[in-house]
């Protein structure tokens, strides 16, 4: 294996590892956000510590790639890929910490039928499936699996758009209990942010790989893959 | 209109053919890199541009060379108006044993040009266009083999540019030279490229993806693929350019 082939293997595996700690983040704001765990919260939200590590490490791999091997063709656009992937994981890490800080600014008396009626649990287990979806497209370097999150990320869209109403109506029911609903439309803005980084991310990865899948090789070849 | 253009040319040396089947069609101020790894027939090729070739022996050549339209090798062709028309700079700077001044005149006095004072305005204004002027102008009688490798580079520039050609090849022109003169040289093809049309033979993947317009990428005799620069070097189509350009030749 050439030197670049060794640098470019171990700028992936850092991108998975990275890409784990990024979606362990949001689980776990998840989980604490269920249960209205607080100190669940605050280890999320020293976690996003790592995660930010991470982006500065990978960025910098990136950049000593560029400068040192010139990569050129399939090389180029995987850096310029990961370099992307990189700067959407670390956004995502950003919305599992808020997410976090939201769980421990809330009262304990939340009333958890909010996040049955908005869906807003649904919504994070299809952000959470997305990431995982696309992180599995990047390993292995499938686009169709890839592909499957703009699917998937319409149905987020649709709970988001959605959930104006279903907030209203409970404003208008619970006059007295506003804050709650209101928190809990800014977590969901957030999933639907997750979404759009999981769907750049999976373009990022047909750009990459799709552009390899060369015109001129014969049908078995192509097959063979 | 195309500058030059190749159709169906073949390239024998005695019974081993060297180039096959090659068609590519150059646009007039561009320049065209030719890459592949050694013995692929990249000088073989560009040596067909000004019928150096012929000077080889047992040679033969099938299918047609164009210049601004013209087969280059047909019959009653003038080999020499065709060399004043398609000048060459080679790999090792190779001055003539004289002054810096008569290196680049020599192309004119051997065109029967004798107007001293045109002669002298005419070197000065060819030294001046590869920048080399304020390196030189204060010792141009001095011997060409006073300059460094990259002056002498730069000088052998001026000397094919002298007669004033209208396309320019240059087989692996920086090859010999260090960073800063190749620097030179390749800012200098960019600026030539106003004027002339400049086909170059390079080993350097990045000084192709640098100077030129269009890349060619030979192997074994044939033509691979030939696409903008750009898109050689960001999205080749053919598995083996992109084996080649990636440093991934097996
Ligand atoms: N003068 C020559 N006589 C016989 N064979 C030659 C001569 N010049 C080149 N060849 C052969 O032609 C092929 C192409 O050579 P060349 O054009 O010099 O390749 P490149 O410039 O790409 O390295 C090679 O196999 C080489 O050995
Ligand atoms: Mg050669």
């Amino acid at each position: 294996m050439s030197h670049l082939d060794i640098e470019l293997q171990q700028l992936k595996a850092e991108t998975i590892k990275m890409w784990t700690l990024v979606n362990l983040q949001l689980s776990k704001a998840k989980e604490a956000l269920l249960k209205l765990d607080k100190d669940l919260a605050r280890e999320v939200i020293l976690g996003e510590r790592r995660v930010n590590a991470w982006e500065l490490k990978i960025d910098r791999d990136c950049e000593n790639i560029f400068a040192l091997f010139n990569p050129v063709a399939v090389d180029l656009r995987f850096v310029l890929a990961v370099l992307k992937i990189n700067n959407n994981l670390e956004r995502t890490g950003d919305i599992a910490e808020s997410i976090a800080k939201f769980v421990i600014n809330v009262d304990t008396d939340f009333d958890k039928k909010l996040l049955e009626i908005t869906r807003a649990v649904e919504m994070y287990d299809g952000a959470l499936f997305m990431m995982e979806e696309v992180l599995e497209a990047f390993d292995k370097l499938d686009t169709a699996l890839a592909r499957k999150a703009f699917q998937q990320d319409e149905i987020l869209d649709d709970i988001n758009v959605k959930v104006n109403t279903v907030i209203a109506d409970y404003i208008k029911n619970h006059p007295e209990n506003i804050e709650p609903p209101l928190y809990l439309i800014s977590v969901i803005r957030k999933l639907e942010r997750v979404g759009d980084q999981a769907k750049n991310m999976a373009e990022e990865i047909i750009f990459y790989i799709e552009a390899k899948v060369l015109k001129h090789r014969s049908k078995a070849e192509k097959k063979k893959e | 209109m195309y500058k030059i253009e190749s159709k169906n040319v073949d390239f024998f040396y005695g019974a081993s053919q060297a180039l096959k089947n090659i068609n590519l069609a150059i646009k007039p101020n561009t320049v065209t890199a030719l890459i592949g790894p050694s013995g692929c027939g990249k000088s073989t090729y560009l040596r067909l541009f000004n019928r150096m070739n012929d000077l080889i022996d047992n040679t033969k050549i099938g299918g047609q060379v164009l210049i601004d339209g013209d087969d280059i090798y047909a019959k009653g062709v003038n080999v020499d108006s065709l060399r004043k028309e398609v000048g060459m700079v080679f790999q090792k700077p190779n001055p003539f044993p004289k002054t810096i001044f008569e290196n680049v005149a020599y192309g004119l006095r051997v065109n029967g040009i004798t107007d001293k004072k045109f002669i002298e305005e005419r070197v000065e204004e060819t030294i001046k266009q590869v920048v080399l002027w304020d390196e030189v102008k204060d010792k141009l009688k001095k011997s060409a083999f006073e300059l460094s490798g990259g002056q002498q580079q730069r000088l052998c520039i001026a000397r094919a540019l002298a007669i004033q050609p209208s396309i320019v090849l240059m087989d692996e022109p920086t090859s010999a030279l260090d960073p800063i003169s190749t620097s030179k040289v390749e800012e200098l093809i960019y600026e030539l490229k106003a004027k002339y049309t400049i086909v170059i033979v390079t080993h350097n993947m990045q000084q192709a993806g640098r100077v030129s317009d269009t890349t060619a990428f030979f192997y074994m005799g044939e033509l691979v693929e030939y696409d903008n620069t750009k898109t050689i070097f960001t999205n080749p189509k053919v598995e083996r350019t992109q084996n080649y350009i990636t440093g991934r030749f097996g």
